[in-house]
């Protein structure tokens, strides 16, 4: 009988994509104007790779996820009233600043330090591929090295893991394709694209079982100094990106056709 | 080009795995004895580049759009929040890897004055993994993802509502969006909603997550780009943000496209227009 996963889901919070962005200066660099105030969500990458581990979870009894989450307190909170009550959970959190313009490496050796505090290694450490805030994808190869996993596998899509532990990984690449393969064991670490489940509804039992343990995790994160590292910030705008859209309602749909047409071959 | 600064770029290619491809990158960097060491941002750098900067004691930056040198400075300027916000930085610390956009890598080795050298996995690790091989996204066959064509073309999730007879058009919607693909040779992308409908995964067999542009797909970088059946939200349009003209077909006069995210926006059946325009491209 395959032994239960002890699987990590590291994974933290980004603004509400719906959101409006404008940045500004702060004492600390720069940052979003009213941050405190926007709404947040789980990364969105993150988000799948929570899913999968969850769904991975269920196909051996016993087997648990953990989400470690970096992120300032009260958000951390906000955002868990939703997150918990998606898939069975518990959280390891971590007090810091999270967002696009803090530095992946201190963020990084925060998480590792949380992931090392865990009562057990784990078999697999999950993440996104990249955040949906600093968008550079380094976070989980940096947590990766400094955890001593020698297997890491990048914008995986689909993940089987087989009775004797061994597993199967497709990782995309360029120009529409996956590079299939294989691993004879944990642990790896793995970092999501989109993969392939959907959302799981909101479950407030789950929710409410989830919450008897998040609270006191968020109770005692401690807290940690995640900055900007060694970058000099010269400059942070959003690109007037507006254009003057014409919109035309009466035409034929021959002549849309027509006018597509050509507008392709030009 | 910075004469008093010394930069390495190397050519990265291929498939590799990390436990090899960490070592051999960290010895690279650290051999080059470069205070700026260039890196194409593929697959294959995506995985391991970060892990072996930080084994050869060097900062990275990814997904870097510009390097500009002046007085013994870098400047380097990268987008965060999703091609939202875009962003100007240096480092004081050496080494310094910048991975770059892949389709700026060559632009940018030639405008810092760096001879990109090929890159040898020589020194590689031992590892537990084995790469079997390579397959196209998706069920259909043929990969529908071509970055290199000149029109991105988006089916949205229209495409799989009922139409006017009230019933669904599957079949239809698959023959049209195929035909024109094969007529027009353009790259296929998609909405968020459309790859997450579990009905769609079984009908448009030719499209798969990766064919997602937006928050948490592609962004692509077209010339032109063509939505249809689409609406044109934020999240999505963010994958855009490269694609220099963009027309949309939409039902709704008042959708996100016609809110200053397009040039032109048809208010049409993109069913009726799509078959029309399959017809008149021969």
């Amino acid at each position: 009988m395959s032994k239960p996963l002890n699987i990590v889901v590291c994974g933290s919070l980004v603004p509400d994509p719906l959101q409006t962005l404008e940045p500004v200066q702060t004492p600390q660099g720069p940052g979003l104007k009213n941050e405190q105030m926007l709404p947040s969500v789980l990364d969105p990458w993150a988000a799948c790779a929570l899913y999968e581990a969850a769904a991975l979870a269920k196909t051996r009894p016993g087997s648990k996820v953990t989400l470690v989450a970096l992120g300032p307190k009260a958000k951390l909170q906000q955002l868990m009233m939703t997150v918990a009550q998606k898939v069975p959970l518990e959280l390891a959190a971590v007090n810091a600043p999270a967002g696009g313009f803090t530095d992946a490496k201190d963020t990084a050796a925060e998480l590792a330090k949380a992931i090392k505090a865990l009562p057990t290694a784990p078999d697999f450490v999950f993440g996104g591929c990249a955040s949906a805030s600093r968008d550079a994808g380094v976070t989980l190869q940096f947590v990766a090295e400094a955890l001593g996993i020698t297997e890491f596998f990048n914008a995986v899509d689909e993940l089987k893991v087989a009775d004797d532990d061994s597993f199967t990984v497709k990782e995309r690449i360029e120009g529409g394709q996956y590079l299939v393969s294989t691993c004879t064991g944990f642990p790896a670490a793995i970092g999501w694209a989109t993969g392939s489940l959907p959302e799981p509804p909101n479950n407030p039992q789950t929710g409410m079982m989830n919450m008897r343990g998040v609270m006191p995790a968020l109770m005692k994160a401690p807290a940690a100094n995640v900055g900007a590292g060694g970058i000099a910030w010269e400059k942070a705008e959003v690109p007037a990106a507006k254009r003057d859209t014409v919109v035309k309602k009466d035409m034929s749909v021959e002549d849309i056709a027509k006018e597509i047409v050509e507008w392709i071959k030009a | 080009m910075d004469q008093g600064m010394k930069i390495a770029a190397f050519n990265i290619e291929g498939n590799g795995t990390f436990a090899q491809d960490v070592p051999a990158m960290a010895e690279a960097i650290k051999a080059s004895g470069a205070e700026i060491v260039l890196l194409p941002g593929n697959s294959r750098v995506k995985r391991s580049a970060a892990a072996a900067a930080m084994r050869a004691g060097a900062e990275i930056d990814t997904n870097v759009v510009d390097v500009e040198l002046a007085d013994g400075k870098a400047v380097a300027r990268r987008w965060v929040y999703r091609q939202r916000i875009l962003t100007a930085f240096s480092r004081a610390a050496r080494p310094w890897v910048i991975v770059t956009d892949p389709s700026l890598f060559g632009e940018i080795c030639a405008k810092t004055g760096a001879a990109a050298v090929p890159f040898t996995a020589a020194a590689g690790g031992a590892t537990r993994t084995a790469v079997k091989g390579v397959e196209n996204a998706g069920t259909g066959g043929e990969s529908t993802i071509k970055p290199d064509a000149k029109l991105l073309f988006v089916a949205g999730a229209g495409w799989t509502k009922k139409q006017a007879d009230g019933a669904l058009h599957f079949d239809e919607a698959a023959a049209t969006i195929t035909g024109f693909l094969k007529k027009s040779g353009a790259s296929l992308g998609s909405s968020k909603s459309l790859v997450d409908m579990p009905e769609a995964a079984a009908a448009f067999t030719f499209m798969s997550h990766m064919n997602q542009v937006g928050q948490t797909g592609a962004t692509p970088r077209h010339q032109k780009g063509l939505s249809t059946c689409c609406h044109g939200e934020e999240p999505h349009v963010v994958g855009w943000r490269f694609v220099n003209e963009r027309r949309a077909v939409n039902l709704d006069a008042n959708c996100g496209w016609a809110q200053g995210k397009a040039d032109v926006v048809y208010v049409a059946d993109a069913f009726a227009v799509m078959a029309k325009v399959n017809e008149l491209m021969g």
